[in-house]
């Protein structure tokens, strides 16, 4: 475990010497702004509950385009076996890799605090639904993250990753809006399985201990079968 | 040092490593010769603990694959085939990262790097980006890499391949010179590498060792026929066939280069008698002009085309 942090800094920095990290971060604020602040001045209100109701649509298909690469690259390129030579072991590996990932998202999110500023000034904002909705964000973005992880470890194309991981992450954000196809039985079932109803419930400032439970969760199957699918390939 | 023991690995119903086993001892050169796709890349894989092997096991000194495979890798500097370095890194940057995951901080890290620049000749490159490097530098950084914690046990999958002649001869140099206090294994299919470097061989073919033994004895002809050459000058070939024909252990003269000053021929002869003593004397009473006369050595190739022949 000791050496996840060397593999968390290869990976961190990795982002920040090519130009994923800027490309990313960009087109992530360009689209959160826009549609965010499209509709703001309509609804005349000094929240950022509309802004955080998009997150996880966007997060689906921004979190993937950035774990695509994590396993994919290195099992073309063949530095996987540089890697898995050196002195760690495969938990080391996926957790330094998630864990860079996670703090992306974090880096990621932190130019958005600015909106909350400005609208601070326009008006009473609550600012305990604000930063419950940010330990909402990250959880949310740390569990595609390894979702994200996973569908990379899957395959040697990027761009098929990308694709499986977009599937999966948008498979839990729409989920609980289909719940009107599904008999009501099962109602709950999906409803708990869906990551925008768990999100959503942050959002309010209730930081309730079922909600994380499910994030962490989602981490921790996702993580664990990222180690069973690089086990399984040895 | 390293043990193998009844080593098996299957891809899916394909057998690429069957049943090996072998000992490395301290301070051995030990080269892994066979054809492509013999299994020497995937027994050097699952001896870094790349891969795990379908059975078998691997002991260096006294840790096992299965338990202990973090302080395996701690003990081995490997270098893969071809060199798959992080592209997107510096030169600097990755040996840094190297350093780091192998304990190495601070000055000693400094040094260290400085030392193997020296030694690999990666002065110019340091802070280029791995992407834009000609095969042979990459390889030199994997070399430096391999070293960086100057292991007790280097590992080299094919070490000079897409190197230049002077770097190749360099970089043996280097292995010979590590190879005075360490144990290195290497895989090559370039036969006189193994030659030159190591100290005893083992060829691999489909899996299966076929041949294990100090080079030299490799080498070493057991059977009953050898060829001697002579090259002559000005002289007719019918006539010197005719006088060498002479000779009972002289089985066969073949003409194997004919120009307009003179000839090539090679004698196929028979019985472990040395015969030359009695050609000299043939050559010398009919005053041939001599130029070349030397019996030809088994060379490995000879012994490993041998050995690995297709059936």
């Amino acid at each position: 475990m000791k050496n996840t942090k060397h593999i968390f800094k290869k990976e961190f920095k990795g982002y920040f010497v090519s130009p994923i990290a800027y490309i990313v971060i960009s087109i992530f604020l360009i689209l959160t702004g826009w549609f965010f602040f499209s509709t703001f001045f309509l609804y005349n209100q000094a929240e950022l509950r509309n802004f955080f109701s998009l997150l996880p649509l966007i997060f689906s298909f921004i979190i993937p385009a950035i774990t695509m690469r994590l396993f994919s690259e290195e099992f073309n390129t063949g530095s996987y076996e540089l890697t898995f030579t050196l002195p760690f072991s495969s938990v080391d590996i996926i957790l330094g890799k998630f864990l860079a990932c996670a703090s992306f998202v974090v880096i990621m999110l932190l130019p958005t605090v600015s909106y909350g500023i400005f609208i601070s000034f326009l008006g009473e904002l609550d600012w305990g639904a604000v930063i419950g909705s940010y330990i909402g964000a990250i959880l949310l973005g740390a569990s595609f993250s390894a979702i994200g992880l996973f569908a990379s470890s899957l395959t040697h194309n990027q761009i098929i990753a990308f694709i499986i991981g977009m599937a999966i992450c948008f498979s839990l954000t729409l989920i609980d809006k289909m719940l009107f196809f599904l008999p009501e039985s099962a109602l709950n079932l999906f409803q708990f399985l869906g990551a925008d109803f768990h999100f959503q419930n942050i959002s309010r400032g209730i930081i309730d201990s079922r909600d994380v439970f499910y994030f962490i969760s989602i981490c921790f199957v996702m993580l664990y079968s990222t180690h069973l699918v690089i086990e399984e390939g040895r | 040092m390293i043990q193998v023991d009844k080593l098996t690995k299957y891809f899916g119903a394909t057998c690429a490593v069957d049943q090996i086993s072998f000992e490395v001892k301290k301070g051995e050169i030990v080269g892994l010769l066979g054809p492509n796709g013999a299994g020497k890349t995937t027994t050097l894989r699952i001896l870094t603990c790349y891969m795990q092997p379908s059975s078998g096991n691997v002991k260096l000194k006294d840790y096992n694959i299965y338990d202990h495979p973090l302080k395996i890798k701690n003990q081995i500097g490997y270098l893969p085939e071809s060199a798959p370095l992080y592209p997107e890194m510096l030169v600097y940057d990755y040996l840094r990262f190297v350093a780091g995951v192998r304990g190495l901080k601070g000055e000693k890290q400094f040094l260290r790097i400085k030392e193997l620049a020296l030694l690999c000749g990666l002065n110019e490159i340091m802070h280029k980006s791995i992407h834009e490097l000609s095969k042979g530098y990459k390889q030199r950084v994997g070399l430096a890499h391999a070293m960086m914690s100057n292991p007790e046990i280097l590992v080299l999958d094919e070490p000079t391949s897409g190197l230049d002649p002077n770097q190749i001869s360099e970089i043996r140099e280097i292995i010979k010179a590590i190879g005075k206090e360490k144990t290195i294994l290497l895989s090559t299919h370039i036969l006189s590498e193994a030659d030159a470097t190591c100290n005893r061989v083992i060829i691999i073919n489909r899996g299966k060792i076929v041949a294990d033994g100090a080079t030299e004895d490799i080498k070493k002809d057991t059977s009953d026929e050898y060829i001697v050459n002579v090259s002559l000058q000005f002289t007719d070939f019918n006539s010197v066939k005719k006088s060498l024909d002479a000779i009972p252990e002289v089985n066969e003269v073949v003409l194997t280069n004919s120009k307009s000053d003179g000839i090539e021929i090679s004698l196929k002869c028979v019985n472990k008698k040395d015969v030359r003593p009695e050609i000299y004397e043939i050559i010398k009473k009919n005053d041939w002009p001599l130029l070349e006369f030397y019996k030809k050595t088994k060379t490995l190739e000879k012994t490993f085309q041998e050995l690995t022949k297709e059936f």
